[in-house]
């Protein structure tokens, strides 16, 4: 088992203080960064993503204004972080060169362009600049659900040509079954050269964030995304502190301090930070069944009460209407739409198609 | 077919989707003569289409077009950024006034309903981006009515009709698209989105534009935002709201689609329509100031 992992080690990334912000509508305060970035250096994960959670520049009115800048977050966590790489997302479309640039400068080492899964091509100059910064640079292809293992090895060409270093599957919508993951990571790893890893991102909408990253792990991929009590978007990302158990159970010597991981967990990040219970409940459970990206569910349970309509309503036209990461706006709009036409009850026909 | 009777010679350098577009809509305008059509790809289907349609035609670009003839009142450069440094500086020799449909954004910024009789000299402008043509309009409507310290824009297309030009250059087409909302629009301050979306079939070109506008009358921004659609819908038939404007905490909301005229390019290109149809429509407010 331990020999799976081939010439590369695997690659723990928490994004806690990234896709995490999702999850308090981009309210992390400075000194919860500081701890809980601290505690993840202290414990030995590789990086730490960190920022808006829509990536850098996303500050607004679509996406949600921050307490704090992404240099403000950046800066704190690369002064308590010792050992850690920093890691920053950028979506191109959202942010920009500059906003990179900035973020180099506050301290990040790490740039994950974040692209929908089917248009690397738009992030092949944000690469480009990553690497000229000394950044290591990763491709995050999200909502992945949309291609099948065929077409997203093009798109991986495209990427390790613009010089990624490691290109993740993001299943933004936590949309993927466990074979599709494994069909995805073992095409991609057959058509990329060694010195491009393979890496997972999942949700946990369909309560199979941990069992999807494993299944990843046991095909090749050696960069894998979690968060701390599974703070993120949507039903939450694939649990730090769960992972790291189980795949010492498995054999494979992870390196991190479990038990430290358990306590940041439990004493920070639950009882300091989350504000509503990251679980798989009706609303999350229905964005991974209807496929829409989890970064929609503040939006859309916001939408719902505003309107008068059942969030899951929302949530499954959205899944018709094949919405990608980014598109936020589309739900007001939809919710106005939808409002008007109240004799509906849009997630039962959907149950019964 | 002949071309159009119109005062004002006009040429087009590209044959692609936007060029071969472009060239229908010119040929539909009273107050336009298409007198040239410049491609490098002589077996382009936009090539084909402009020699059966008895156009003037070079296959050696806008260098050999200038070879047949010099006779051009106005160029529109439906190229790339790239090319039409060269091309601007071709058609500047030959005093033919440039329109550039491409992210070069080398002359002024013209967004039609706006700002459009204050160029009246200019000799090359550009028309910014498509998501600056389909919100600046709204925008500059509402600053009539209220300070607007801050607005924002998120431009949604169809991954299909999103060409190179905007795949290659996506920073510049938000920072242009921003920045002509600062400029032009008359927002203080301006963030643009641009999300690309693969759906089949293609999703039609939307935009949604979040104005903080503090208190303003709701019937006064409804009127507002109703006369700038109509402004735009004159020259881009299928522009229209999705839903009457929302506010809300002191943040208007406008959600406006745009269908394209389905001339050359499909229906869902709303993006490329508009850029082509404003093109025109500069065109044509030059052929009739002449």
């Amino acid at each position: 088992m331990s020999d799976m992992l081939g010439q590369h080690r695997l690659k723990i990334v928490d994004t806690t203080l990234r896709d995490g912000s999702h999850a308090i509508a981009h309210q992390f305060r400075v000194d919860h960064v500081r701890t809980i970035a601290g505690g993840l250096d202290r414990a030995g994960v590789w990086a730490i993503a960190v920022g808006h959670g829509d990536g850098l520049g996303a500050s607004g009115i679509q996406y949600g204004r921050p307490r704090h800048s992404d240099e403000e977050l950046l800066s704190a966590a690369a002064e308590v972080a010792q050992h850690a790489e920093i890691a920053i997302a950028i979506l191109p479309g959202i942010g920009t060169k500059d906003d990179l640039e900035r973020a180099r400068q506050a301290g990040a080492t790490v740039a994950r362009v974040s692209t929908v899964v089917t248009e690397a091509d738009i992030g092949v100059q944000h690469l480009g600049l990553a690497r000229e910064l000394g950044m290591t640079a990763h491709s995050h292809f999200n909502t992945a659900h949309l291609l099948e293992p065929a077409g997203l090895v093009e798109q991986c060409k495209i990427a390790a040509g613009a010089g990624s270093q490691g290109i993740f599957i993001v299943d933004s919508a936590g949309a993927l079954l466990t074979d599709d993951v494994r069909r995805r990571v073992v095409a991609m790893r057959e058509a990329l050269p060694d010195d491009v890893e393979v890496g997972m991102h999942e949700h946990n909408n369909l309560a199979l964030g941990v069992a999807n990253t494993v299944a990843a792990i046991e095909e090749g991929a050696t960069l894998v995304d979690v968060s701390l009590a599974g703070l993120g978007a949507g039903g939450g990302n694939c649990q730090t502190e769960a992972l790291v158990a189980v795949l010492e159970r498995m054999g494979v010597k992870t390196g991190i301090d479990m038990w430290a991981l358990q306590d940041l967990a439990d004493d920070v990040v639950r009882a300091e930070v989350m504000q509503r219970r990251i679980e798989v409940d009706r609303l999350t459970l229905t964005m991974g069944f209807a496929s829409v990206p989890a970064s929609y569910l503040l939006h859309a349970i916001r939408a719902g009460e505003r309107f008068g309509l059942d969030p899951r309503d929302i949530i499954v036209e959205l899944g018709r209407r094949r919405v990608v990461v980014g598109q936020e706006d589309m739900i007001i709009g939809l919710a106005a739409e939808m409002a008007g036409n109240p004799a509906r009850s849009r997630h039962l026909e959907a149950a019964n198609e | 077919m002949s071309a159009g009777k119109g005062s004002l010679r006009v040429a087009i350098i590209g044959t692609g989707n936007i060029g071969t577009d472009l060239m229908l809509k010119i040929e539909r305008s009273p107050l336009l003569t298409l007198v040239g059509v410049a491609g490098i790809d002589p077996e382009s289907d936009g090539m084909r289409l402009a020699r059966s349609h008895g156009h003037l035609v070079s296959d050696r670009g806008l260098a050999g077009l200038l070879e047949l003839t010099t006779d051009i009142d106005l160029a529109f450069d439906a190229t790339s950024a790239r090319s039409h440094a060269e091309h601007a500086r071709l058609l500047s020799a030959n005093g033919i006034r440039s329109v550039d449909l491409t992210p070069a954004a080398m002359g002024p910024a013209i967004v039609p309903p706006v700002n459009l009789p204050g160029t009246a000299d200019a000799m090359e402008i550009n028309l910014i981006t498509c998501g600056a043509q389909a919100t600046i309009p709204v925008v500059a409507a509402v600053r009539q009515i209220a300070e607007l310290p801050y607005a924002e824009t998120v431009s949604t297309i169809s991954s299909r009709s999103a060409g190179p030009g905007t795949r290659n250059n996506i920073d510049e087409f938000t920072t242009a698209t921003a920045r002509g909302l600062e400029a032009i629009g008359g927002a203080q301050q301006a963030k643009a989105i641009i999300i690309l979306n693969p759906a089949e079939p293609p999703v039609t070109m939307r935009n949604t534009i979040y104005l903080e506008v503090g208190d303003v009358d709701p019937d006064l921004l409804a009127s507002t935002v109703d006369a700038a659609v109509g402004d735009i819908a004159s020259y881009v038939p299928g522009y229209h709201l999705v839903t009457a404007p929302r506010l809300a905490d002191g943040v208007a909301t406008v959600m406006v689609e745009v269908t394209g005229a389905g001339d050359y390019l499909p229906t869902y290109a709303g993006n490329l329509d508009i850029m082509t149809a404003a093109a025109v429509r500069v065109a044509e407010f030059y052929a009739e100031a002449a």
